[in-house]
């Protein structure tokens, strides 16, 4: 083969074997090994311990387990659903307007994704130690409203989870070519027609992507409920049943909840990439 | 009466500015406004728009001053540079997209639509994809898209810049005789001098920041 009609397949050829190439992919495989392997440890002890279908359904359909579940899905929407309220302005507003603060609040939405949660946990507890949190508290209470309940798992969910949606929603209207609203306002839209008509549909996988992150990281919230809620039996969800299970030595139905968990988070990514850039109207 | 006017208009853009511009286009024209890339002729379309504040100066439509009104309330047909259609729409939605914020009945709009397309030359591609269409296609959608609404006045921001070279003559006399027969008064920005000549019954340059007439 001549020198040319090599250097000619060496670019229309695929994947190129050279040393770059080789020890990069093997460490991406050694990587998706080690989660997969973490995954079938799960399986395998049960595996190994005689938990067949059969059994693994009935630890799952147990009252404690499923009341965790229900209680697991309907906060998590509901932080779901405030999280989008907040983000789909807040991504708007930031990627669009400019404004004195833009810069300081831009840093500040981002301060939950760096937070370890558990100090998120801690300054709830802060908060509604001090007067104002008390006086909520209190005025909660004449309305027979505890805030360990639901409302405190929502509030420990919605703190740690907006972060994602907000950077996702930015991002995806910081892709939108911001003259088609232009283009809108001149076909007789007003500021908000060329914002539901334009910009909103135009995100929408972005947002939907976002929206997907924040649901998976809010349902596998453990630290800031520990601590801001505690494990009582009206306020266990999914992962503070593992930590309760694990902590009586139920080790079997801690794992079947944690491949649950499992699912639902491989599930969520599935949606994620699926949604990806690849798939934009752009 | 003219159909535009601008007076004193005084316009900037970070470093960049633009002061005491006036011209007029007069009922029917098709005129031109020539000048290098960067002498800002784009930013006196956007300001004809409504698409960002002047400095100063004033902007008649038809002898209504339109200065301080917002871009849906100045009934202008723009057409930017870069065959900017609404990628979530199909050809037939994005040349609609205007009449929806009318109070216009679904025939109304399919009729007006095909009225339309039809004198553009498109019918054939209303449920096309707009991604997948020729620059000149995209600018012919645009065309619609604008003129559908009726406009006092037609913006075109070098409309054919992303056109190629084959097909941009032929859509320098498909603007032009569109223009003659809706009788739409048309602003062309160009910097492209076989294309002034070939469109324009008077042009003007944008020179140094100021306006001087040619032709």
């Amino acid at each position: 083969m001549s020198n040319n009609s090599k250097e000619l397949l060496d670019k229309v050829v695929g994947p190129r074997i050279n040393t770059l190439s080789i020890s990069t992919i093997s460490i991406l495989f050694s990587l998706v090994f080690l989660i997969l392997l973490l995954i079938f440890s799960d399986i395998y002890y049960l595996f190994n311990h005689n938990i067949g279908f059969i059994a693994f359904k009935e630890m799952l359909l147990r009252p404690e387990i499923i009341s965790a579940m229900r209680m697991s899905t309907v906060t998590s929407l509901v932080s779901l659903l405030l999280i989008l309220c907040f983000s789909i302005p807040i991504g708007y507003a930031l990627s669009r307007f400019r404004f004195p603060g833009h810069t300081l609040m831009n840093t500040i939405v981002d301060i939950p994704l760096i937070l370890p949660p558990v100090v998120i946990g801690v300054s709830l507890l802060a908060f509604f130690g001090s007067p104002l949190g008390a006086e909520i508290k209190f005025i909660l209470k004449t309305m027979n409203i505890s805030i360990i309940s639901g409302i405190g798992i929502v509030l420990c969910q919605f703190f740690v989870s907006i972060s994602y949606c907000i950077r996702a929603t930015k991002a995806s209207f910081d892709s939108i070519d911001r003259r088609l609203e232009h283009i809108a306002l001149t076909l007789g839209c007003s500021q908000w027609q060329a914002f539901l008509n334009v910009a909103f549909p135009l995100s929408r996988n972005g947002v939907i992507a976002g929206a997907v992150m924040a649901w998976a990281r809010a349902i596998g919230v453990f630290g800031p409920l520990m601590i801001f809620v505690g494990t009582g039996p009206r306020v266990q969800v999914m992962p503070t049943s593992i930590w309760l299970e694990l902590s009586i030595g139920n080790i079997e139905l801690s794992i079947v909840i944690a491949l649950v968990m499992v699912f639902i988070a491989a599930s969520a990514l599935t949606i994620v990439h699926w949604l990806g850039p690849g798939r934009s109207w752009a | 009466m003219k159909s535009l006017q601008i007076e004193n208009l005084a316009l900037s853009a970070g470093n960049f500015k633009l002061k005491n511009i006036s011209f007029h286009i007069e009922q029917d024209e098709y005129f031109v406004l020539k000048g290098l890339t960067g002498s800002g002729k784009s930013l006196i379309m956007k300001a004809i728009c409504g698409l960002i504040r002047l400095d100063s100066g004033k902007i008649l439509i038809d002898g209504k001053d339109v200065t301080n009104l917002q871009p849906r309330f100045r009934k202008v047909g723009y057409i930017p540079q870069n065959s900017l259609l609404f990628p979530h729409l199909n050809v037939e939605e994005n040349i609609a997209f205007g009449l929806k914020f009318k109070d216009f009945s679904k025939n109304k709009i399919t009729e007006e639509v095909d009225k339309i397309t039809e004198l553009v030359g498109i019918s054939q591609l209303l449920n096309r994809n707009v991604l997948n269409l020729s620059g000149g296609e995209k600018q012919k959608v645009n065309i619609c898209r604008a003129l559908i609404l009726k406009p006092k006045i037609l913006l075109l921001d070098e409309p054919l810049s992303a056109v190629d070279e084959g097909h941009r003559d032929k859509l320098c006399s498909i603007l032009k005789s569109l223009q003659k027969k809706t009788k739409i008064p048309a602003m062309h920005i160009s910097h492209n001098k076989k294309e002034t000549e070939l469109i324009a019954d008077r042009i003007s340059i944008l020179e140094n920041g100021k306006i001087k007439g040619v032709l």
